[in-house]
C-alpha cells in the first residue's frame, strides 16, 4: 500500500515534562537526517506527534527506516483523503482489503477535530462500517480486540485513514542525553555498546585507531561501515580516525612484552580522552565486558583508567558474549563485525599479556616511551568524516558492479 | 542473415560483451590477491555468483564456475566417480546424452566402472521404470540431460528426481546446457538434483565460461587441482570478465522468460505446421510438453542433412545437421539412432534451433525458402 503520511507517536519523552521541547526538536532532526536521501518527504515535529508527509516517496522504505529511530514509541502509516465521504469509503475498503484474511474482524474508530464536517463520528462509523461489510466478503464487526482497527481522523486539512500501528525502537532520541566518544574497533562488542549508549540518548562520536600497514584499508572501511549501520538509530555520526602505527611500533620496541597490551590501551584511552575534552564530549564509551580478555579484568581496567578522569562508560560490562552476539545479530552488525580483517587490537597482541598488571610497574614501563610526542604526532594526523545514513564504505563499488551485472 | 542454430552457440549480447570488455580493462586484479585491487575483483566475483544464485533460487555457495558445459559434464561424472569409488562403480546415463557425458562415462569404463545406457522411446525420452530397474546397490550416479540437444526432447528429470528420493546414496546430475531460459528451471532445480551443468555461450555469454550447481553438502572430487579457487574444488585463476558477463547474460535471459519462451514456441509451431504438410518430410520434434520450445529436428527424406544445411545457407539461413559437434564427422545422429530411426532418415535430419531474438518474419522467410528447396530436391529425389 502506498501511504501519503506517517504519524509518529513519541516514546518515553512524553514523561519528561520540561525537557519535552528539546526532545521533540531533537527527534525531528534525527528523523530528518535518517530520511535525508528521500527527496520529497517533509518531517514536522509537533507538540504531541511527529508527522512525515511523504509527497510521493516510497512509504515501505520510510517505514523500514523509522522502525530503528530511538525515541519513537510507535507509528501509523496513513492515507490522506479529501473531505468527501465517498472517497473515504473507497480508500477504507482498499485498506481493509490489503490486510484482510478469512475470518478477520474489524472496527472503525473515528475522531473529529473539524467540527464543521457535516457528519459526526457516529455517522462516519456507520457509513464506513456498512460500506466495508458489504464490500469485503466474510468480514465481521468486533468492538473488543478486532483484527483490523481502522482509524479515521477528520482534521482541518483532510481526512486521514490508518489501520496499522507499528512498534518503534523505543529509547530516547540520540542527542538528548549529551555527547560522548566511543572507541569503535570493528569487533562484535563495540557496535553493540554504541547501540546501547545511543538508546539512552547519547550522541556518540566514533574513535577508531588504525595502524597501516599492520591493518588493512578494508579494516578501516569496515569500521566506517559499522558506524554507517549505527546511523539508523539517530542520524549522522562523526567518525574520527586516529593513526596508531608509530605508537604501536614504539611500544613494541621499548616496552616489556607482558605490558605491551596495557600500555597500548593506556595510549588509546589517553588519545580518546583528549579528543573527548577537545570536542566538549562528556565521556568515553567502550565495548568492554568484564573478564572477557586480558585487558578487561578489573586489574587491567584500573591500570588503564589511570590515565584519565574522564568517565569511561561500559554498557556491556556484565553481559555474556552470547548475549552480546544476540544483540549484534538483531541490530545487523554481527556479519560485518566477523569479517576477517586484522584490526589494531589483534596485530600487536602479545602471546601472554598480563591479566593482572601492576599499576606502579605499568607507570614505570610507560616512562620508556615518549608519551607526549607520540600523542601529538598522532593527533596532528587525525581525520574526521561525517557519516550519513545509507552511506557505504565496504562495497563502494556496488554501483559500478550493478552496471556491469 | 537468419540465425537458426542457437543450440550450437548464441550471439553474444552487446551489453554482455561491453561488460566483458570493461571488467577486462578495469578489474583485472586477481580475486585471490590481498590488496584492494584484488579485493575489488573478489567482490565482483562474489556478486556475480550471488546474482546467478538468486536468479535460480539457490545459494551462492552452490554455484561453482567452470569453463563451460563440457567441463561441467566431465566434472560431475568423473568427480562423482572418484569421490564415491569406495561405495560403488555403477553409473546410469541415457543413451541420448551429449558426447561430453557419453565419452566421460566411456573413459571411466576403462578404469573399472560399469555403465548402463537407458533406452529411449520414439520421442527420445527415457522411462523412469527402466531407470528403476537398473538401479542396484553399486549405483553411485545417474546423469540425465534436461533437454536433448539434437531433437529437443525434455527428459522426465523431475520424475527421475522423485524416484531417486528412495535412493539417497545415488548422486543425480542433470546436464542442463540446452535447458536454461526455456521455462523449465523448476524441473531442473527439483528437490533431488545434486549437480546441474550450465554453459554460458548457450545464452549469449562469451565462450569458455559456465557454471555448475552443486547442492550444499554434496561431495565431489576436483578434476582441476591447484591454487584452491572455487572453495578448493576447481582451481585456476577465475575468469572474471567472462563470469561477470555470464551473470549479466543470465539476468537478461531470464527477464520476461515466459514471454520469450512463448514466442519461440510460436515460431517453432509456425515452421512445424508448414513443413509437416509435405510427404517427404519427417518430423522428430513434436509440439507437445515433452519437447523444448526452441528445437525443431526434421528430415527431408532422400536428401542428406549436409545438403539441406548448405542449401539453406545459400539463402542466408543458418541451420545445422543434428548437432554441431558431430556434424563435421558425417555420422548419423546419436539421438536418432538411439530412437531406432532408420539410418537413411537419420542422415537426412537437420535441426532448427531458436532463441528469444528470432522473429515470426524469419520463420515465414524460412518457410518460403523451404518450399523452393523442396521443389528443387523433388527433381533429384523421385
Amino acid at each position: 500500500m502506498q501511504y501519503t503520511e506517517i504519524m509518529v507517536r513519541y516514546g518515553e519523552l512524553s514523561t519528561k515534562g520540561k525537557n519535552r521541547k528539546d526532545f521533540i526538536k531533537q527527534l525531528g532532526k534525527n528523523v530528518d537526517r535518517v530520511l535525508h536521501d528521500f527527496e520529497n518527504l517533509k518531517v514536522s515535529a509537533k507538540r504531541d506527534r511527529l508527522h512525515v508527509t511523504l509527497n510521493g516517496d516510497d512509504s515501505d522504505k520510510v517505514i523500514e527506516r523509522l522502525k530503528d529511530v530511538f525515541g519513537i514509541e510507535n507509528f501509523s502509516p496513513s492515507i490522506k483523503v479529501e473531505k468527501d465521504i465517498d472517497k473515504v469509503k473507497e480508500t477504507a475498503v482498499e485498506m481493509v482489503k490489503a490486510q484482510f484474511k478469512d475470518g478477520m474482524t474489524f472496527k472503525i474508530d473515528t475522531r473529529r477535530q473539524d467540527k464543521h464536517f457535516p457528519m459526526d463520528t457516529h455517522d462516519i462509523n456507520d457509513a464506513l462500517g456498512g460500506y466495508i461489510l458489504s464490500n469485503v466478503d466474510g468480514i465481521k464487526v468486533q468492538m473488543k480486540n478486532p483484527d483490523i482497527k481502522l482509524r479515521v481522523e477528520v482534521r482541518m486539512n483532510g481526512i486521514f485513514l490508518s489501520s496499522e500501528t507499528i512498534d518503534g525502537a523505543g529509547g530516547l532520541p540520540v542527542g538528548t542525553g549529551g555527547r560522548a566518544t566511543m572507541m569503535l574497533s570493528g569487533g562484535i562488542d563495540s557496535p553493540v555498546a554504541a547501540y546501547m549508549g545511543m538508546k539512552r540518548g547519547v550522541k556518540l562520536d566514533m574513535v577508531h585507531f588504525y595502524s597501516p600497514p599492520y591493518t588493512s584499508e578494508q579494516a578501516l572501511a569496515k569500521a566506517k561501515e559499522l558506524a554507517a549501520k549505527l546511523t539508523r538509530f539517530g542520524g549522522n555520526i562523526q567518525f574520527i580516525q586516529v593513526p596508531f602505527t608509530e605508537i604501536q611500533e614504539e611500544i613494541k620496541e621499548k616496552v616489556p612484552e607482558g605490558y605491551l597490551m596495557t600500555i597500548q590501551r593506556r595510549m588509546m584511552l589517553r588519545l580518546a580522552a583528549k579528543l573527548t575534552l577537545d570536542r566538549h564530549c562528556k565521556g568515553v564509551f567502550t565495548g568492554e565486558s568484564l573478564g572477557q580478555v586480558a585487558s578487561q579484568t578489573l586489574e587491567s581496567m584500573m591500570a588503564i583508567n589511570d590515565v584519565t578522569t574522564v568517565p569511561v562508560l561500559k554498557p556491556l560490562l556484565s553481559m555474556d558474549k552470547t548475549e552480546i552476539i544476540k544483540i549484534a545479530e538483531r541490530i545487523d552488525t554481527y556479519d560485518l563485525s566477523i569479517m576477517p580483517f586484522e584490526d589494531c587490537c589483534t596485530v600487536f597482541t602479545p602471546p601472554a599479556p598480563k591479566t593482572k598488571p601492576d599499576l606502579e610497574k605499568t607507570r614505570a614501563c610507560e616512562k620508556l616511551i615518549d608519551v607526549e610526542g607520540l600523542m601529538q604526532r598522532s593527533l596532528d594526523k587525525v581525520k574526521i568524516i561525517d557519516i550519513k545514513p545509507g552511506e557505504e564504505f565496504l562495497n563502494s563499488q556496488e554501483d559500478v558492479f550493478a552496471e556491469l551485472l | 542473415m537468419i540465425y537458426f542454430d542457437n543450440s550450437a552457440t548464441t550471439k553474444p549480447d552487446d551489453s554482455v560483451v561491453a561488460t566483458y570488455d570493461k571488467v577486462s580493462k578495469e578489474f583485472w586484479g586477481n580475486p585471490s590477491s590481498l590488496h584492494q585491487f584484488g579485493e575489488q575483483s573478489f567482490n565482483l566475483l562474489e556478486q556475480s555468483r550471488a546474482q546467478i544464485a538468486k536468479l535460480l533460487g539457490v545459494l551462492p555457495s552452490e554455484i561453482l564456475f567452470t569453463s563451460g558445459g563440457t567441463e561441467g559434464d566431465n566434472w560431475a561424472i568423473k568427480g562423482t566417480a572418484f569421490e564415491k569409488r569406495a561405495y560403488g562403480n555403477h553409473i546410469i546415463v541415457s543413451s541420448v546424452e551429449h558426447p561430453a557425458v557419453k565419452n566421460s562415462v566411456e573413459q571411466l569404463t576403462q578404469l573399472g566402472f560399469e555403465v548402463t545406457y537407458l533406452p529411449v522411446d520414439d520421442e527420445g525420452r527415457i522411462s523412469v521404470e527402466d531407470l528403476k530397474r537398473e538401479i542396484k546397490p553399486s549405483t553411485i550416479l545417474v546423469s540425465i540431460m534436461a533437454v536433448n540437444n539434437e531433437i529437443g526432447a525434455v527428459q522426465p528429470i523431475k520424475e527421475v528426481g522423485d524416484l531417486l528420493k528412495d535412493y539417497p546414496n545415488v548422486s543425480y546430475h542433470i546436464d542442463s546446457v540446452q535447458g536454461i531460459g526455456k521455462g523449465i528451471q523448476d524441473l531442473i532445480f527439483n528437490d533431488r538434483v545434486d549437480f546441474a551443468t550450465f554453459s554460458g555461450h548457450k545464452f549469449h555469454a562469451p565462450r569458455g565460461v559456465g557454471f555448475m550447481y552443486k547442492r550444499s553438502g554434496k561431495k565431489i572430487a576436483p578434476l582441476i587441482t591447484g591454487g584452491g579457487q572455487e572453495r578448493n574444488l576447481r582451481s585456476s585463476t577465475e575468469n572474471l570478465p567472462a563470469i561477470t558477463a555470464m551473470a549479466r547474460a543470465l539476468r537478461l535471459l531470464l527477464d520476461d522468460e515466459d514471454k520469450k519462451v512463448a514466442k519461440q514456441r510460436e515460431i517453432k509451431q509456425n515452421i512445424l505446421g508448414h513443413i509437416s504438410k509435405f510427404d517427404k518430410v519427417k518430423i522428430f520434434s513434436k509440439d507437445n510438453e515433452h519437447f523444448a520450445p526452441h528445437i525443431l529436428c526434421f528430415a527431408i527424406l532422400g536428401v542428406r542433412g549436409e545438403t539441406i544445411v548448405h542449401a539453406f545457407e545459400s539463402h542466408g539461413i543458418y541451420i545445422s545437421t543434428t548437432s554441431a559437434c558431430s556434424s563435421k564427422r558425417h555420422v548419423a545422429s546419436g539421438t536418432l539412432s538411439a530412437m531406432k530411426v532408420d539410418e537413411d532418415e537419420a542422415t537426412s535430419a537437420v535441426r532448427v534451433s531458436l532463441d528469444e531474438h528470432n522473429t515470426m518474419e524469419e520463420a515465414d522467410r524460412f518457410n518460403e525458402v523451404f518450399d523452393e528447396l523442396y521443389e528443387r530436391f523433388k527433381k533429384i529425389n523421385s
